[in-house]
């Protein structure tokens, strides 16, 4: 689309977000509602002490003796000011949690994304070009493979192999315990911590991407314009780069945004095995401790991550494709 | 029928992919004789590696047998990836059909919901509505159902759309036919294939999702699952490596299996569309 | 003249399991500089692979058997991909069939332009060039249209981008596939001129590949008619037209629509439709920006009298087959009366409608999606009856009388539309139509997907069991030729509106609107009728 337009676009697409946004909000206030027993009791009982007093302390904080929509409206313009609720487990406010552990949620999506679109669309491609040979074939079994692996026992095999056996890599933390560290030592020690979770999480999202730009590449590469490019003597290299590629990244654009939501939730199942301190194990601790408040805090952050994600998508494939405000 | 079977086992690895899937349904059927009583039991010392004390894949931190453990777990594996993928497909194909068949505002309103789901981050909802519900056969099933069906609700609004404007239901309508009769006659027939081939698709990624579900502790504490299994290896794994690795073939194969059957099932289905996977124009 | 291609006793061999061993078998033609040569062939001759095999595009599932291709004095089977990229573009260029997916959707079509200048290394030429390269091709504005992606360009404007780019470095040989073929008749009229005149002022050769002897009147020095992958008559324009030898040039040429009005019986006023202030408008848009209105039918009323054939004429996006819709009511129009003998079937419910179903029938356009693929023929024909209540003998009986009206065995009951070719499949859409009886036919375009021998066929059948029926019929069409030879009155469209409604040759013989004499003007081969030969075939 013409850059002009872009703001225009722009400003649609944020409203859009903010009503999804505020869509799981309510989204959220109505699960805590439709749980068994009222929330008081839960948040009570999670929190250990459930005397009478405790509870009708709770009911007035929440709002409970309120009608259903005068709570809606607490518990909206609570999000609204970012307070997410107080974790009576850990005696913390979730927003705060949630705000310590996001650094290294993104950091682990971050590099699993990347490593999966990179590697993926790379196999992809080198198997449309090779179709029906046996490099094709390695790739599509591997594809095939990584797909059919649970994601958290990937994992664990990683572990058993190279913190285990070889003793290469270390098996959980973010960094080393107990040894002092600077400058560049720092950034290879995350490294060296991060390299076995950001494979464990990438190689499913590897898998798929391979398989869809692999697809997209057959199906583009069949099409009247790859043709038309070939007839007037473009050499084959340039075809694939300016022709067949660029019109492969559309789909692939597509599916990375709606992918984003499972790799978000993929990082709690590998945040478990590696003891990575994201979200992700935050929410697995919230989960063994009955921390109902936290798990809540959890899904919002993790959804506005993902609206956040889809909306970079979205302008990403606007830029790209001169037909988005046709169909918009 | 008979294009349909000289097709598929066209494909090699789809054959390959129902034998291993009839062998695991199998092992599901049999569970209870070959492993009669409860896999929850003690049956030998606790930590024996494969083929010690008796047990072909080792016992666990209890002394429980792993191979009990996986014939019984695949029973739960396979019922809540069938079930939830029979209810997912009940959301996703009626709210689909509803939304191509009808179009305009009632299209505008089930696409924006559907887009609304895709949005969630689905296992963290799955997480959240598993742990609220409190967990159980049920509240998995629920909890996959909700998060599984958007996929099926595309496919079919989007065959169905197609279909709608195709000359032979328009040609149906002028025929005087009831729009039920167009519906399921003329409509469903023809947007059948590719929901058969994403059912078998959904199964395996349901079987994923609850293997997922019970690793992280949230499984039907009643029920013996290949998730709880290798959930309950992790913290053992530098001394007993057997408890998490043979659970998680057993997760692998089933759930290649499925893929392959899919894959099989897609060049069945659609001949023309296998024949040009070679290159052919 | 100078010889610029020879292809001799060229074989290219189909894959295993093809339905001939064959794609192209024992072809030998010539093109000299300076001349047009159309090679004319039914779906599936093999007139495209000929020309992909001279351009070296060539899927790789076929292959040269045997044979020769000489370009430009040099063999070119032997020649590296490389030596052949190098001469695509430059000595010889293609425009291909279909311009909406002809041109990459992502790239501004100057740029596309400017490739071809690039990759033979005249990119610096390239800023000066495509403006005066799509000026050249009659593209108004070429500085901002250059600037443009294809999407927003017409069909035509795609095609004149497609031909430009071919010309872009004066090519000796342009490669024509059928580009035309998916353009209205009035822009395929502007293009065949376009490429005309550009070969003539270049002196190009040009061997253009079409399925109509219309647009073979139009165009070609030299034919060459093709069957089965085999050259079966070639020899100059005028012969091939007016004396044809071999049977099967007989057979195409005879199938030609003549474009004469057949005799007419007398029509009396006897109105059995009549249409009255019918309005369609389509909203495009979403939730936020302007909402683009079309109105696609306005001003289009008309009268249809027993046992009589209105032809509903107009281009594509004229409105003919909306109004042929809201007839049926597939589509359903905000305004306007639609009077069945008198009763207005416009505000009836769909229950209401029930009775009318089995009076007023419509015949379908694409034999492949009219179907339901997982119906057997008898089916799809008795489930029309049994819906309105006859009973499942009484249902087959007539189906099976009607398969003999259609000319197809009663075997064909038990069978699936996909073991039955184009051509019979229209004829099962026809009986499924009359097995309920009608009185008022819809015919919308229903030959327009045929091969043309086999639309002579569907013509001459609709025809006789018109006359056996006594059938009212409303005929919609894109080719005046169908439209003269089966009509009785014609009412031409365009932009939603009936812009001239008279008698067959009153319309043909001395139009009144201007867009009608246009119409006319564009039918390619208008100058040639074609010569009447006794059946051969």
């Amino acid at each position: 689309m013409e850059l002009s337009k872009l703001p225009g676009y722009l400003l649609g697409r944020l409203v859009k977000a903010a009503i999804v946004i505020l869509a799981i909000v309510v989204c959220n206030f109505f699960l805590i509602h439709a749980a068994p027993g009222d929330p008081a009791s839960i948040i009570a009982g999670q929190s250990g002490a459930a005397d009478a007093r405790f509870l009708e302390q709770l009911r007035a904080q929440f709002g409970l003796d309120q009608p259903l929509y005068v709570q809606l409206w607490i518990y909206l313009k609570g999000v609204l000011t970012l307070d997410l609720g107080f974790s009576h487990r850990q005696q913390v406010a979730v927003a705060s949690l949630l705000w310590d552990r996001l650094p290294a949620t993104l950091l682990l999506t971050g590099a699993a994304f990347v490593f999966a679109l990179s590697v993926g669309v790379a196999m992809g491609a080198l198997a449309a070009l090779r179709v029906g040979t046996w490099g094709d074939s390695i790739i599509t079994v591997l594809a095939l493979t990584f797909y059919a692996t649970p994601l958290f026992w990937v994992g664990l095999m990683l572990v058993l192999l190279f913190s285990v056996t070889l003793e290469w890599l270390p098996s959980f933390g973010m960094a080393s315990v107990g040894v002092d560290l600077h400058g560049i030592d720092v950034v290879l020690d995350v490294a060296k911590h991060l390299l076995l979770p950001a494979l464990t999480l990438g190689l499913f999202y590897v898998a798929v991407y391979a398989r869809l730009s692999r697809a997209t590449m057959l199906e583009v590469a069949d099409q009247d314009f790859v043709k038309t490019a070939r007839a007037k003597g473009v050499p084959e290299g340039r075809i694939l780069r300016r022709h067949i590629l660029r019109n492969a990244l559309l789909p692939i654009i597509t599916f990375a945004g709606i992918q984003a939501g499972q790799l978000i939730g993929g990082s709690i199942l590998v945040e478990t095995v590696f003891a990575w301190p994201g979200i992700g194990r935050l929410a697995f601790e919230a989960l063994l401790a009955r921390d109902y408040q936290v798990l809540m805090g959890v899904f919002f952050c993790t959804s506005v991550m993902v609206v956040l994600f889809n909306l970079i998508t979205d302008l990403l494939y606007a830029v790209v494709d001169p037909r988005v405000e046709v169909s918009a | 029928m008979k294009d349909f079977w000289r097709n598929f086992s066209r494909n090699r690895g789809a054959v390959v992919g129902l034998v291993v899937l009839l062998a695991v349904l199998i092992l599901a059927v049999l569970a209870p004789v070959l492993y009669p009583g409860s896999p929850w039991d003690m049956a030998g010392m606790p930590f024996a590696p494969p083929g010690e004390d008796g047990m072909l894949l080792g016992t666990d931190s209890l002394g429980r047998d792993v191979a009990a453990g996986i014939a019984h777990g695949a029973r739960v594996s396979l019922l809540v990836g069938a079930v939830s993928t029979v209810a997912a497909l009940a959301i996703g194909v009626s709210l689909g059909a509803i939304a191509g068949y009808l179009g305009g505002i009632a299209d505008d309103l089930v696409m924006r919901f559907t887009e609304f789901f895709q949005t969630i981050p689905s296992f963290v909802l799955a997480i959240l509505l598993v742990a609220i519900f409190t967990p159980s056969i049920a509240s998995i099933v629920f909890a996959i159902a909700v998060v599984s069906w958007p996929p099926v609700a595309r496919v079919v609004r989007a065959e169905f759309l197609s279909l709608r404007s195709r000359e032979f239901v328009q040609a149906s309508e002028v025929l005087g036919k009831s729009r039920l009769s167009i519906v399921i006659g003329d409509i469903l027939p023809n947007a059948l294939s590719p929901i058969v081939v994403l059912s078998s698709l959904m199964v395996a990624s349901a079987i994923l999702l609850e293997s997922a579900l019970s690793f992280l502790g949230l499984g039907d504490p009643n029920m013996m699952s290949w998730g709880f299994l290798i959930g309950s290896g992790r913290s053992v794994i530098r001394m007993a490596w057997w408890m998490s690795v043979f659970p998680g073939v057993a997760i692998f194969l089933t759930v290649l299996s499925l893929n392959l059957v899919g894959e099989g099932l897609s060049d069945a289905l659609n001949p023309r569309l296998a024949r040009n996977r070679g290159g052919k124009p | 003249m100078t010889r610029l291609l020879t292809v001799d006793s060229l074989t290219v061999a189909l894959p295993q399991g093809a339905d001939r061993p064959h794609a192209v078998e024992d072809l030998s033609l010539h093109l000299d500089a300076g001349e047009i040569l159309c090679v004319v062939g039914e779906s599936g001759s093999g007139k495209s692979i000929t020309a992909n095999t001279v351009m070296g595009l060539l899927p790789k599932t076929l292959k040269v058997k045997t044979g020769t291709v000489t370009f430009e004095g040099e063999p070119m089977l032997g020649l590296s991909a490389e030596a052949l990229r190098s001469r695509r573009g430059r000595r010889m260029a293609m425009v291909f069939q279909e311009p909406m997916t002809a041109l990459n959707p992502l790239m501004r079509v100057g740029d596309q332009i400017a490739e071809a200048l690039q990759v033979h290394g005249k990119g610096g030429d390239a800023r000066a060039r495509v403006p005066e390269l799509l000026a050249a091709v009659n593209l108004p504005d070429p500085a901002s249209l250059a600037k443009m992606h294809p999407f927003r360009l017409s069909g035509g404007q795609r095609q004149r981008v497609m031909i430009a780019m071919a010309l872009a470095l004066e090519p000796a040989l342009l490669i024509a596939d059928e580009p035309t073929t998916a353009l209205d008749v009035t822009t395929q009229m502007q293009i065949l001129r376009l490429i005309r005149e550009i070969q003539a002022r270049k002196g190009m050769g040009v061997m253009f590949i079409t399925h109509d002897f219309g647009v073979v009147a139009e165009i070609a020095d030299r034919v060459a008619v093709m069957q089965h992958g085999r050259i079966v008559e070639q020899g100059p324009a005028a012969e091939i037209l007016n004396a044809p030898q071999h049977p099967y040039t007989r057979k195409l040429i005879a199938a030609v629509p003549h474009g004469d009005a057949a005799e007419k019986a007398e029509i009396r006023p006897a109105p059995v439709l009549v249409m009255k202030g019918v309005e369609k408008t389509y909203q495009r848009g979403g939730w936020f920006g302007a909402k683009a209105v079309v109105r696609a039918v306005h001003n289009a009323d008309f009268t249809l009298n027993k046992g009589e054939t209105l032809g509903l004429v107009g281009e594509s996006g004229s409105g003919k087959s909306t109004l042929a819709r809201c007839v049926v009511r597939l589509v359903e129009p905000e305004k306007g009366e639609i009077l069945f003998h008198g009763k207005d079937l416009r505000p009836l419910s769909r229950q209401g409608w029930l009775p009318y179903r089995k009076r007023i029938q419509m015949v379908f356009q694409d034999p492949y999606a009219s179907l339901n693929p997982r119906r057997k023929v008898g089916d799809a024909i008795t489930e029309g009856p049994i819906t309105h209540g006859v009973s499942a003998a009484e249902a087959r009986e007539r189906a099976l009388d009607l398969l003999r009206l259609v000319k197809l065995d009663p075997s064909a009951m038990e069978r699936y539309p996909h073991e039955f070719s184009g051509g019979q499949r229209q004829r099962i859409g026809l009986a499924r139509a009359l097995a309920m009886q009608p009185e008022l036919l819809i015919a919308d375009e229903p030959v327009s997907a045929l091969d043309v021998s086999v639309q002579a066929q569907v013509l001459d059948l609709l025809a006789e069991i018109r006359q056996r029926l006594g059938l009212t019929m409303l005929f919609i069409t894109h080719d005046l030729r169908v439209a003269a030879q089966i009509c009785d009155r014609i009412a031409v469209m365009q932009r939603g509106a009936i812009v001239e409604l008279g008698p067959t040759a009153q319309v043909f013989g001395a139009p009144q609107h201007a867009y009608t004499r246009a119409l006319l003007d564009s039918i390619p081969g208008r100058d040639w009728t074609p010569p009447a030969l006794a059946e051969t075939a």
